[in-house]
């Protein structure tokens, strides 16, 4: 009798931890969720009514309802092809290398280490980094290819890490399937490895972007200019070979820094600009990460084992 | 024994084969004779599929292993476990299917055209030709015909193995190596399988790994049994069944162990 009772006991004191647990999960949650929305919610009260075609073509000015995006948006732009240009080949080629090639000793573990380090340096030592190596050692200047090789580097660590769990996912008899019929490494990695692991890289490319395209405190510190009325050089021109580097070594401004501006003025009203560019760079993550996510689904469709 | 009266295809001299220091293989000694089926039976960790990997250098892919002997491919004579010889060369030659149908996550004519592609064939009407002819002798063609473009995950477990056999036969190796095809398939697919691989010998030497007695009987030529890394005894497959030698043998055979 008494140890029956003792028994009962114990599964109610089991069952109200169950259910306060729960219940303290989900609250938490939603204060997370109500924290978010009320960020976002107060954006769009306080910068909806700001956006307009003239807020995206024009450039900053001295009077809060006549500035806009325009060298924001496309610095944002520029910066973040440059980026892409610089992190993608290089992340991608790092952890198939590190995945498929790379002898396992000490020198590759140490280099693996560093790479996860690498990913939780603070972007502002990258800004740091940039400045004294690419502004000062190779005089590219605060240009947009400074910007670009900046943000690459942060956002390396990030590709590098997706690409090889992307690759790790590939089950070991699809290689070996591959290698039974004669193919070579190369060949290995060509029709199976990059092409079943693209779903997982992209996501990773797309994730970095996102984090780059946010990223103010390493593009003040290579002098990132805050307020700038002219755009890059274009990339297009008139004579043979109809395209140019030129816009690369252009001054630049992107969009955090062109709101980090605005809400350290006084005036009210270049705090609403703010808000609205803050919207526009929201607009931009979202989409970047439900790219993301259809990507990730179709490529989920497409490969079974 | 396979008699000196037939073309041996492959010889395995004793072989040592060794996964760190634990001995997988011991001093195996083999013929494989031209256009016949060999099956390997033993226990499960006996180095069935330890022996068959040498074959196609897919131990290459793994470290801390090492082997002394010789695995020697006619009619050149050369060692293929020698170091010299280029793996890939060797896998051009002597292709493998494995214990799990493993397709690859393209379609059916890409999975059967890539041993092709990486050899270089880009042409469209050679492709198309070979897959053809490989589909059809792996009695896959009537079903599949009208749906080359398809993924081959959609197919039963049973297509998707003789689909990988298409894909081991497409390159026109002079050995298919299997190991336990069957293993992983209904009694039904593995009939046709076994099926197929008796009609392949018309066309290649077959060396098959098959933890199944009655499947070494029904298909084999020749059955060498293993036993703790050695080749016990080997043999006609009659024989090996009604007469063996070893009482080692007779006892795995009429079911006391494994
Ligand atoms: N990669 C490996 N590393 C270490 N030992 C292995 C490895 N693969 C197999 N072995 C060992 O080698 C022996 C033979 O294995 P295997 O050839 O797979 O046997 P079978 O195919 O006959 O079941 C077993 O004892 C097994 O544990
Ligand atoms: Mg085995």
């Amino acid at each position: 009798m008494e140890l029956k009772t003792n028994y009962k006991r114990q599964l109610l004191i089991n069952k109200i931890f169950d259910v306060f647990f729960k219940y303290l999960g989900l609250f938490f949650l939603i204060c997370a969720l109500i924290a978010l929305l009320a960020l976002i919610g107060n954006l769009v009260s306080e910068g909806f009514g700001r956006l307009s075609f003239q807020f995206l073509s024009s450039f900053p000015s001295r009077f809060a309802d006549k500035s806009g995006i325009l060298s924001a948006w496309v610095g944002s732009f520029a910066v973040m092809l440059m980026t892409a240009l610089f992190a993608i080949p290089l992340g991608v080629a790092s952890g198939v290398y590190l995945e498929e090639y790379a002898p396992k000793n000490k020198i590759t573990t140490f280099i693996e280490l560093n790479i996860t380090n690498l990913a939780g340096v603070p972007s502002i030592i990258f800004g740091l980094m940039a400045l004294g190596l690419f502004v000062y050692k190779m005089s590219l200047g605060q240009s947009i290819i400074t910007a670009g090789m900046t943000l690459g580097l942060l956002v390396l660590p990030v590709i590098i890490v997706t690409t090889r769990e992307a690759i790790k996912t590939i089950p070991v008899h699809i290689r070996e399937a591959s290698y039974a019929v004669g193919a070579t490494k190369l060949q290995t990695i060509r029709y199976h490895i990059l092409p079943y692991s693209a779903g997982g890289i992209i996501t990773g490319i797309i994730i970095a972007m996102s984090r780059a395209i946010g990223e103010t405190a390493p593009l003040i510190t290579i002098g990132a200019l805050t307020f700038i009325a002219f755009l890059p050089a274009s990339p297009f021109i008139s004579q043979a070979p109809f395209v140019s580097t030129q816009w690369m070594f252009d001054p630049f401004t992107v969009l955090p820094i062109q709101m980090f501006n605005w809400v350290s003025r006084p005036q009210e009203d270049f705090h609403t600009n703010a808000a609205a560019a803050g919207l526009i760079l929201i607009v931009f993550t979202l989409t970047l990460t439900a790219v993301a996510i259809i990507i990730r689904n179709y490529f989920r469709k497409r490969i079974k084992w | 024994m396979p008699t000196e009266l037939e073309n041996i295809k492959a010889e395995v001299k004793d072989l040592n084969f060794y996964y760190g220091d634990v001995k997988a293989l011991k001093g195996v000694n083999l013929k494989i004779p031209e256009k016949k089926v060999i099956s390997l039976i033993g226990p499960s960790g006996c180095g069935k599929t330890t022996l068959l990997r040498c074959f196609n250098r897919m131990h290459d892919f793994y470290t801390n292993h090492s082997h002394t002997g010789e695995i020697i491919l006619n009619p050149e004579g050369v060692n293929i476990l020698d170091r010299k010889i280029d793996p890939i060369e060797v896998r051009m030659r002597i292709s493998m299917v494995f214990q799990k149908p493993n397709p690859f996550p393209k379609t059916i004519f890409e999975n059967v055209a890539y041993g092709l592609r990486v050899r270089g064939v880009t042409k469209r009407s050679v492709l198309l030709e070979r897959v053809e002819k490989a589909l059809t002798v792996s009695a896959l063609w009537n079903e599949v015909k009208d749906r080359l473009d398809q993924q081959a995950f959609n197919l039963s477990g049973g297509q998707q193995q003789r689909l990988c056999i298409a894909r081991a036969l497409a390159i026109d190796p002079e050995i298919v190596l299997f190991d336990e095809p069957t293993s992983a398939l209904d009694p039904i697919a593995t009939a046709r399988i076994e099926e197929l691989v008796s009609e392949l010998k018309k066309e290649v030497s077959i060396l098959i790994v098959t933890h199944n007695m009655q499947q070494a009987g029904r298909i084999s030529d020749y059955t060498g049994f293993m036993y703790m890394g050695e080749l016990v005894e080997f043999g006609d497959t009659d024989k090996i069944f009604t007469n063996p030698k070893e009482k080692l043998t007779e006892d795995y055979i009429s079911g006391h162990f494994g």
